[in-house]
């Protein structure tokens, strides 16, 4: 050990990502005069935040009647009520004043004729409790998180905020149950860096490169989970995997709801407009969970198209140029490239392709870790906050709907930061370290650096996702998931033969992804193990042996512990079906139609 | 007479690895790929890679992440979204500079050479060292100043025309291929701002909301930072993103111009 010295660092908080609830967060708390330090693996605008495309979705009411109500409705339906209503409600009232925030920051949103901001169709968004269409979803063009990043990335060079570019967080560093700290590697020279700090917010993002086919960044590995995990904690809800009905065929890169927000459709091979069928009413702007899965039944059923009739054909072609041209060029660009479609005389190939992950750290509304069991009240793990992505709040319960999750970033980034301006006194004096900070995160690194076994990290994070791929898909069975279960045993076990050939502590690119493997494995079985267990279907968990949601006995969060051997405890936690306030009334749970 | 002294790991050594195709390979494609390992005190290298197409995506990132999963773990470079969005995978590729996840191999013909951004420091292989790239970035105050209080519940207005203004050139990734293939900013990038940091400065002189383009001209107002443009044009003919750095840079010295009669 005696290789590695630490540098030591103290903020009064420190954030873990640098993607849209990163950044929201990191430059509110520099703001409000806490010294912020914000640690990142990739330069802030190379945050995945960066590829969304539609939009952030916000009440505003530019482009006819809207209601922050509308949108609670729509989201707590969407998410089939697994969401937590408390949190709902903050998110869908903030939504208008976030968004405005941000305009005030200078986002370019795209604009109406008279001058506000343009807002889309998306699915499963409504007037009325479901009667209207809604036009909710803020754009600016078709590259939303794009802009988005950047203008968030500004704000933070605006407020001086501190960054740590290129610095790998390995571990948080635990106390008694409360979070101290983080280690985290300089990439750029492999030196060691201990921070101190009051609060510790993990604004890591998904882990959707642990399927094979995914609109994921090669980035997205979860990191924050995997550390959650090895301080002991739960994650929540892993089972919740959303498929987008959109990703490229073959490439998986993402065309954006936003085509059929602006009236584009999917077809099956006879041509037939097949999302009538399965949702009479929003067609193909129903539920992305719904879309997928009806998609998915086509293929099966012998109606997909192409030579191998394994996918289903996206219609913009008739928007016309103009449309095309103002609001969707970035589709126009990638569907060029990835399929060579040129989409105004052709439909775009496309498949079910892993999107987001509604599960993550179990916390509440101010971004605080909780922990609980089963019917046991909340208890907040001192400390440590998440937010985005890599948090489950949960606003987002079973499946998510688009232009939700850019609402969630700025919204539960912002208030994070709020949070911590209310409860941390900037200057608080510090605790020293134990005295054995860090040390196990030295020597996992230590370990993984000198791996010889005789399996590539390539080679096992292949037998991961193609795992993943094939038993954590779009339905699943007790069978299909209980063989899954098995392969990723095997999986983790063969962890053990790694071997890392790069020796280098200078941006050694092979010990990272072994490192963010061995993050994405123990989420996996989170999420394969959570899936096994609960036996119903609710949103994004479609269980063809158990196809109705069963409110008697599943409507509660999953929470799932993964010890270093692969090893899972389960238990559950209520879900918050009461409201934050008594401007909207719960919305009781129903049958989910679209 | 002046004597020159080439900076430090300038030559490439003549005595790269080489990785031969599998057998029965039959749609071979060479890749020569620049290696340097900071830890050693030897030059760079040239790697030479055989790729089987036929068992590879057609993108140059494809092929990178092929050699890095199946052949050879240490190359280096940095990736992430593969659908050219987030300016991660720059470099140069076939002598020009672009996004590896959306150039397409078969668009390069014979070998296929690639090596880091030109004219920046290696970090190590293809990571080039952007350091002063981002400051530069950070320098032209790249957020909006404005004086007028917004509207406290609702956006600031702004007409379909001036958004368009501001549309195209706030899609910049800050992948630097622009700045890295200018030979101005080659010469003089410890004083000349270079064509992503400039285009940054004219988005914001051309939001119709930002109320400090004064302050933003007098920024540029000087012989290096802005003036340093030759107008060679490189800076748009690379760029991934088809955005035109030129342009921008032009209608910056017009204002300046305007303003100064």
């Amino acid at each position: 050990m005696s290789d590695y010295q630490f540098i030591d660092h103290t903020y009064d908080v420190v954030v873990v990502g640098a993607g849209g609830a990163g950044l929201r967060a990191t430059f509110g708390m520099a703001e409000a005069g806490l010294t912020t330090a914000c640690l990142t693996k990739v330069f802030p605008t190379r945050s995945h935040t960066v590829a969304a495309q539609g939009g952030i979705s916000a009440a505003l009411g530019n482009m006819g009647a809207d209601d922050w109500r509308w949108h609670m409705y729509d989201t707590v339906k969407g998410s089939d009520w697994l969401g937590d209503q408390d949190a709902i409600e903050f998110m869908c009232k903030e939504a208008p004043a976030a968004v405005i925030e941000l305009e005030h920051y200078g986002l370019p949103f795209s604009r109406t004729e008279d001058g506000r901001i343009y807002q889309r169709p998306f699915g499963g968004m409504t007037t009325h409790y479901g009667k209207g269409v809604a036009q909710r979803t803020c754009a600016a063009a078709d590259r939303t998180g794009h802009a988005m990043l950047h203008t968030l990335y500004q704000q933070s060079l605006k407020h001086d905020a501190t960054f740590f570019v290129e610095y790998f967080a390995l571990d948080l560093i635990m106390e008694n149950g409360e979070c101290r700290g983080v280690v985290a590697l300089d990439m750029a020279n492999g030196s060691l860096h201990r921070f101190r700090a009051h609060r510790v917010i993990l604004a890591t993002g998904g882990y959707g490169r642990a399927w094979f086919s995914c609109t994921s960044a090669h980035t997205c590995t979860g990191d924050g989970g995997g550390m959650v995990l090895r301080a002991g904690l739960p994650l929540q809800d892993m089972e919740f995997v959303q498929f987008h009905p959109t990703g490229i065929y073959g490439a998986g890169c993402l065309i954006t709801e936003g085509v059929r927000g602006e009236g584009g459709y999917v077809t099956n091979s006879t041509g037939e407009r097949f999302m009538e069928r399965y949702a009479p009413n929003a067609k193909d702007l129903a539920s992305r969970d719904v879309v997928s899965r009806s998609m998915t039944i086509e293929i099966r059923e012998g109606r997909g198209v192409g030579k191998h009739k394994d996918h289903i054909h996206l219609h913009l072609e008739h928007l016309g140029p103009a449309v095309i041209k103002e609001r969707l060029p970035g589709i126009a660009e990638t569907a060029r490239i990835f399929a060579g479609v040129d989409v105004n005389k052709e439909p775009i190939p496309v498949l079910p392709t892993v999107h987001y992950n509604m599960g993550g750290i179990p916390c509440n509304y101010h971004g605080e870790v909780v922990i609980s069991s089963d019917g046991a009240g909340d208890t907040v793990v001192p400390g440590l906050m998440a937010v985005g992505e890599a948090a489950c709040v949960s606003v987002h319960g079973a499946n998510r709907l688009g232009s939700n999750s850019l609402l969630d970033l700025v919204v539960f980034g912002r208030e994070a930061a709020r949070h911590c301006a209310r409860t941390v006194k900037p200057g608080t004096p510090h605790r020293h370290f134990p005295a054995d900070a860090g040390a196990a995160a030295v020597a996992r690194l230590d370990k993984l650096r000198h791996a010889s076994g005789s399996l590539r990290t390539a080679e096992i994070r292949l037998e991961l996702q193609k795992t993943m791929q094939a038993d954590a898909a779009v339905f699943r069975t007790g069978e299909t998931l209980a063989q899954g279960k098995r392969k990723l045993a095997d999986v983790v076990a063969s962890f053990a033969d790694v071997k890392v050939a790069d020796r280098s502590l200078t941006w050694n690119s092979d010990l990272l992804e072994t490192l963010e493997l061995e993050n994405l494995l123990g989420q996996a079985v989170a999420t394969m193990h959570s899936a096994e267990n609960r036996r119903e279907s609710r949103g994004a968990h479609a269980r063809e042996d158990f196809p109705n949601r069963d409110d008697e006995h599943w409507l509660k969060h999953s929470l799932c512990w993964v010890d270093a051997h692969g090893d899972t405890r389960l238990d559950y936690r209520r879900v918050h079906l009461n409201t934050m306030s008594a401007d909207v009334e719960t919305i009781p749970p129903k049958a989910r139609t679209y | 007479m002046a004597e020159f002294t080439l900076p430090a790991h300038s030559k490439i050594r003549k005595d790269g690895k080489v990785f031969k195709a599998p057998a029965g390979a039959k749609n071979v494609r060479v890749f020569k790929i620049y290696r340097f390992d900071p830890d050693g005190t030897e030059n760079p290298r040239i790697d030479t890679y055989e790729i089987d197409m036929d068992a590879c995506g057609p993108m140059v990132l494809d092929a990178l992440i092929k050699i890095k999963n199946e052949i050879d773990s240490t190359l280096t470079f940095r990736r992430s979204c593969r659908e050219g969005i987030c300016g991660s995978c720059a470099m140069n590729i076939d002598g020009r500079n672009g996004l590896a996840c959306i150039t397409a191999c078969a668009d390069v013909k014979r070998d296929v050479r690639i090596y880091p951004l030109p004219h920046q420091p290696v970090v190590k292989d293809l990571v080039a060292d952007l350091t002063n790239f981002y400051a530069q970035y950070a320098s032209i105050k790249p957020w909006l100043e404005t004086r007028t209080p917004a509207p406290p519940d609702a956006e600031r207005l702004q007409t379909k025309a001036d958004q368009e203004a501001v549309d195209r050139p706030s899609a910049c990734i800050l992948c630097a291929c622009c700045s890295t293939s200018c030979p101005s900013y080659w010469w003089n990038s410890d004083r000349f701002l270079g064509p992503a940091a400039l285009l940054a400065a004219y988005r914001w002189i051309v939001d119709s909301r930002d109320e400090a383009t004064g302050e933003r001209l007098d920024q540029l107002e000087d012989p290096f930072r802005l003036y340093r443009c030759h107008t060679i044009m490189n800076c748009t003919e690379a760029c991934p993103k088809d955005l035109n750095p030129a342009k921008a840079i032009s209608e910056i010295k017009q204002l300046m111009a305007h303003r100064n009669h």
